[in-house]
């Protein structure tokens, strides 16, 4: 906690320093840049490449959310239950295919641009969601369903009311781990065009400037930190909040 | 009053409960009694429709449980399990008033409802209406599980083993309030156990399951002193049958005037704590009294003659 503390703020202000004022940090990266060529990335703003990078991350990763929680409940469901395998195959198959072959698939469809990102991004951040999603929802406390349905609440408000908010802890582990992937993954979209951060580090790559591929994925790996961080910080205020105070469920 | 009319579930083409015709009186306890897998809790739960019946109806006050939806049945029908089942994610105020919520009482209805509850458990309200489940010891969840179950004043109360998972202390305790409140409120309560002692002990009536059958449905004192089947007979436990038949007379009962020495017991004690105090201190009579003031006494006399059959 201690190291957090001071940890926490570090690196915020490390990341919005090298978004925001990207010039301080020419000494830094001066000796990483070929003779000449400039140390800087200055060909976009970095702010608008990483509000562009996280637009990104975070539509695909919310489409991921949706469709993998309401498929983890329709296969909870009892009647749902037959198709509990062949969610998973599918859900397992947006893992296994590359996000780089997604992209090559996806732009003779989409053209170049955000699209084929965003459905690499989706594809590849369903599974953990929603292996998650099934896990805290098959895993609720007997005694407290029995009594759910006992007391007379009907299946919605048991979804709702009870089943849902239990889930809720478990259920946003998939999504902190989807998010993270996403983050990392997203790069590769600016070889096809996406605006994101992989931009500064492709730019990189074909100038053999190590300063931009440096400093593209400096602020990507505090990106994914940060956020990690952050939704740690979200899932235990939720299970606090989920009575898990003292006894863990 | 609850009539439970040839009511059947098969499983698998075995019969788990078979034809069992029983009716409850308003305001008393049944208490059914059984080992593991004589259908006690499937009877149970078939009242409230958690298990659909094979066949065979439950009337709750003339009118069959069939015609009304399942989750607003249940609404109508408090119910109370082993484990308590409560929602961990919800404080104390909002789990005893679940019910009520579900059924649109007004906010301050449902706050008022929360702190009678809570006061009547012997529960500061204002100490733990806003804790968390998690933040109560055993003995305090089971309490709020019962309390949840009796929020929205059902007609009927069903419990299945309510105090399994308390310890023995706790236990007896909650059972006496449990007495208590009923008397107070004048509900009616089906509870299941496995444990005879506390059927004896709570119940108006007992229910013995074997099964899947009812092999007897009387009162405590009936089923003790005349077991209908040798399952009942041991179920009772036959060394046992004299101290259980002592414990259902209260002294109140077999008091006659006259003195005693040594300490006195209350009125509402039982013939069992006379017989004990009696052997435990070499007395051959107990000064009995009501309200600090001595009424009589029992004496050993009295205690054998109540104890055996010829009661």
């Amino acid at each position: 906690m201690k190291a957090g503390a001071i940890l926490r703020p570090a690196v915020i202000l490390l990341l919005l320093a090298l978004v925001l004022k990207p010039e301080w940090f020419t000494p830094v990266f001066a000796p990483l840049a070929p003779e000449g060529a400039p140390v800087i990335y200055a060909r976009s703003s970095l702010l608008s490449l990483s509000l562009s990078h996280l637009g990104l991350v975070a539509a695909a990763t919310t489409a991921a959310t949706f469709v993998s929680v309401t498929l983890a409940i329709l296969v909870t469901r009892e009647a749902g239950a037959a198709f509990r395998p062949l969610s998973r195959t599918i859900t397992n198959m947006g893992q296994t295919f590359p996000p780089v072959a997604v992209l090559a698939l996806a732009v003779p469809a989409l053209g170049f641009g955000n699209g084929p990102t965003l459905v690499a991004l989706f594809l590849y951040g369903l599974l953990p969601i929603f292996e998650n999603s099934v896990t805290g929802l098959s895993n609720l406390p007997p005694a407290t369903m029995e009594a759910a349905r006992g007391i007379g609440l009907n299946r919605w408000q048991r979804l709702i009311q009870v089943e849902l908010p239990l889930a809720l802890p478990v259920i946003l582990t998939g999504i902190r781990l989807s998010v993270v992937i996403s983050l990392g993954t997203a790069t590769i979209g600016s070889t096809v065009a996406a605006r994101t951060l992989g931009e500064v580090i492709i730019a990189g790559l074909l100038t053999s400037n190590t300063a931009y591929v440096l400093q593209g994925g400096l602020i990507v790996g505090l990106f994914a930190v940060a956020v990690y961080d952050a939704l740690i910080q979200l899932e235990a205020r939720i299970a606090r909040r989920s009575g898990a105070r003292k006894a863990p469920r | 009053m609850i009539e439970i009319d040839r009511i059947t579930k098969i499983y698998n083409g075995v019969p788990a409960v078979d034809a069992v015709t029983m009716t409850v009186e308003s305001g008393t306890i049944t208490v059914i009694v059984g080992t593991s897998g004589s259908g006690k809790t499937t009877l149970l739960r078939m009242i409230n429709r958690l298990e659909e019946p094979t066949s065979g109806e439950v009337r709750i006050n003339g009118e069959s449980t069939l015609e009304i939806k399942p989750h607003l049945l249940r609404r109508r029908i408090g119910y109370a399990i082993q484990g308590h089942g409560l929602f961990p994610h919800h404080n104390v105020a909002r789990n005893i008033g679940a019910v009520p919520t579900l059924l649109n009482w007004p906010k301050d209805k449902i706050r008022a409802r929360v702190d009678e509850l809570l006061t009547l458990f012997s529960m500061e309200p204002a100490e733990f209406r806003d804790r968390f489940p998690a933040e109560l010891s055993g003995g305090q969840q089971q309490r709020v599980g019962v309390a949840r179950a009796l929020a929205s004043r059902p007609d009927l109360l069903l419990m299945d083993e309510p105090f399994g998972a308390l310890d023995p202390i706790i236990r007896a305790r909650a059972q006496d309030d449990l007495r208590r409140i009923q008397r107070a409120l004048g509900s009616t309560i089906v509870l299941v156990s496995h444990d005879m002692e506390e059927a004896i002990r709570l119940g108006d009536r007992v229910a013995v399951m074997d099964g899947g059958q009812l092999v007897q449905h009387g009162t405590p004192a009936d089923i003790i002193a005349n077991p209908a089947t040798p399952f009942v007979a041991d179920m009772v436990g036959d060394m046992e049958r004299p101290l259980r038949l002592l414990s259902l007379v209260p002294l109140a009962e077999v008091v006659e005037d006259g003195g005693a020495p040594g300490a006195a017991l209350p009125a509402d004690g039982s013939l069992r704590d006379a017989l004990s105090a009696c052997l435990w201190t070499g007395r051959t009579a107990v000064p009995v009294e009501r309200e600090g003031a001595l009424i009589g006494r029992v004496t050993l006399e009295t205690i054998r003659a109540r104890a055996g059959l010829r009661a």
